[in-house]
């Protein structure tokens, strides 16, 4: 494969992936389940954010900000309103990782696991730097950002969130 | 206008859903409450299917490791295979069974031992994101849970019920950013704000850089947040170290210790007293015990220290010398100096006892005789 700056950037792929309404349903949800339930019994899925992984999916593969946005707010409101935090918590950051990730979809190749990869480590980061910024901000609450903590979750949640992409790649319609 | 509106569309709506969202915040946050409506939605709408697949999981995991556990034993032979996956089906029912049990012995002790009124509960999902320790408890209002109860394991607190819906609850972990419980010491007394921090730690504020607390020490419930009763582990102190306002104390949370799955809300409340440190057992040498004839030997009387002690001490001689016991009968003789005037003895050959009689005393030089009334 040829991943040079040329392959990546000037030569885009404009496709647009749709997918099925009850894509649209029932990958979202189960991400949801996943993360209230599985935890439970794998104590590793405490590390993952499966429902920012597939906000990041979505909105890169269907490449609407305004798609992505949406879909992002619904996951992230769906998220607070399983929790204790007031609601627009999660909903504010997915909102915006949904906005910036179909914004970045449209000008890069979405389709190459190491792009994948470092838009995920990156989204990821950026998605707990605002989260934790909004707590310290709007709830005064006195939370620890770990750097290194949060560094190694960013590279664990990209490696599985790759996986994850190309499982999803084969509920897509391709138009 | 419309061009302008279509151009910068995205942009548009991404402002619009973002201030909507923090009006949402701010109306919660100001209300100190949650949009109920939309938690509700939620909650009810993923329970039950947790709840489903934690019965189909439940099925499925007996059913293959049931079927892997009796393949080898199928190669062997069928007869043997048969016996061998009656025999390992038992077992591990039975297994199962004893682990149940022993779990549901420990919480049931602990439940007749604590005087305050409980109800168990199973955690039956995990919420949220990477930040935040909210758990499912299977018990809501219909079981008489009510949000603000507090949730206990018999090693400890495990958190908080902050929400309840008629099937379920929401239970805040003590790690979380959002917990906080009064706390206090149990060797040192020292009172304080244990709050979460999330990373499985704990953290307690609001104690003095002058205040004592060792590396080790455990820390109780102290009652304060009227949430917790009185006399509950929190955790055991990991680091304390001084700090610029306020010294900094970390706690290892003993309720979540052993991955609570079954946990006690508590119903109605009641305090205890914090329990009293264990002392390792020290080797010290006593000696033997001194022989009985030297208990026998006559102790040197206590100094008498104060004119009170000594004026008791009279007082108890006086009524000695003329048998006369305090509170009954009538006044002694208290002009009697015992040693000078011996009380009379009581005749033993007396047909009829008589009580004792006290005789008037003649003043002595110590007491000189009343002026006479010229």
């Amino acid at each position: 494969m040829d991943y040079s700056s040329e392959r990546l950037f000037d030569h885009r792929d404009t496709r647009i992936f749709r997918f099925r309404a009850w894509v649209m349903f029932a990958v979202p949800l189960l991400a949801i389940l996943c993360q209230v339930y599985l935890r439970l019994f794998f104590d590793f899925f405490k590390y993952l954010d499966l429902p920012l992984l597939v906000t990041i999916y979505l909105a890169m593969m269907r490449r609407s900000p305004s798609g992505g946005l949406l879909v992002g707010a619904v996951m992230g409101l769906a998220q607070d309103s399983l929790m204790t935090n007031p609601l627009g918590m999660y909903g504010i950051c997915k909102t915006l990782v949904g906005y910036f990730a179909a914004s970045i979809g449209l000008k890069i190749d979405a389709e190459q696991p190491l792009i994948r990869i470092f838009v995920t480590y990156m989204f990821f980061l950026f998605h707990q730097f605002l989260y934790w910024v909004l707590q310290r901000a709007l709830l005064a609450q006195t939370v620890l950002f770990e750097m290194r903590r949060q560094l190694l979750m960013a590279l664990l949640n990209a490696i599985i969130g790759v996986i994850l992409f190309q499982l999803l790649d084969k509920l897509r319609d391709r138009t | 206008m419309d061009a302008l509106i279509n151009r910068y569309r995205s942009t548009l709506l991404l402002v619009i859903v973002i201030a909507a969202q923090f009006v949402l915040l701010a109306y919660e946050v100001k209300n100190e409450g949650h949009v109920r409506v939309i938690r509700v939605w939620a909650v009810t709408a993923v329970t039950p299917i947790a709840n489903v697949a934690e019965t189909v999981r439940g099925t499925v995991a007996g059913f293959f490791s049931n079927y892997v556990s009796l393949r080898d034993v199928r190669n062997e032979n069928r007869r043997m295979r048969t016996e061998m996956g009656a025999l390992k089906l038992e077992n591990q029912f039975l297994q199962t069974e004893l682990a149940t049990a022993e779990r549901a012995k420990a919480l049931s002790a602990f439940e007749i031992r604590n005087p305050s009124k409980m109800i168990a509960a199973r955690m039956i999902g995990a919420a949220g994101g990477v930040s935040n320790n909210v758990v499912f408890l299977d018990r809501g209002t219909s079981a008489g849970v009510q949000k603000g109860m507090a949730v206990v394991t018999p090693d400890g607190i495990v958190g908080q019920v902050v929400g309840s819906f008629p099937t379920a609850s929401q239970a805040l972990l003590v790690t979380d950013p959002g917990f906080a419980a009064g706390v206090i010491s149990q060797r040192n007394k020292v009172r304080g704000v244990a709050k979460g921090i999330g990373g499985g730690r704990c953290k307690v504020d609001f104690v003095q850089n002058e205040e004592k607390v060792d590396v080790g020490e455990v820390f109780y419930t102290s009652g304060d947040d009227r949430v917790f009763p009185k006399g509950l582990p929190v955790g055991r102190v990991t680091v304390v170290k001084p700090g610029a306002n306020s010294k900094e104390i970390y706690l290892d949370p003993s309720g979540l210790q052993s991955g609570p799955e079954e946990v006690l809300i508590i119903l109605q409340g009641v305090h205890q007293p914090i329990p009293e440190e264990e002392v390792a057992a020290s080797q010290v040498y006593l000696g033997t015990p001194a022989p009985d004839s030297a208990a026998s030997t006559p102790q040197p009387a206590a100094s008498l220290l104060t004119d009170a002690d000594r004026l008791r001490q009279k007082y108890r001689d006086i009524g000695a010398a003329q048998n006369h016991k305090f509170g009954e009968g009538a006044i002694p003789n208290f002009n009697l100096k015992p040693g000078v005037n011996p009380a009379p003895q009581p005749k033993p050959a007396a047909p009829k006892p008589k009580p004792p009689v006290v005789e008037p005393v003649a003043p002595t030089e110590a007491e000189p005789p009343p002026p006479a009334n010229n």
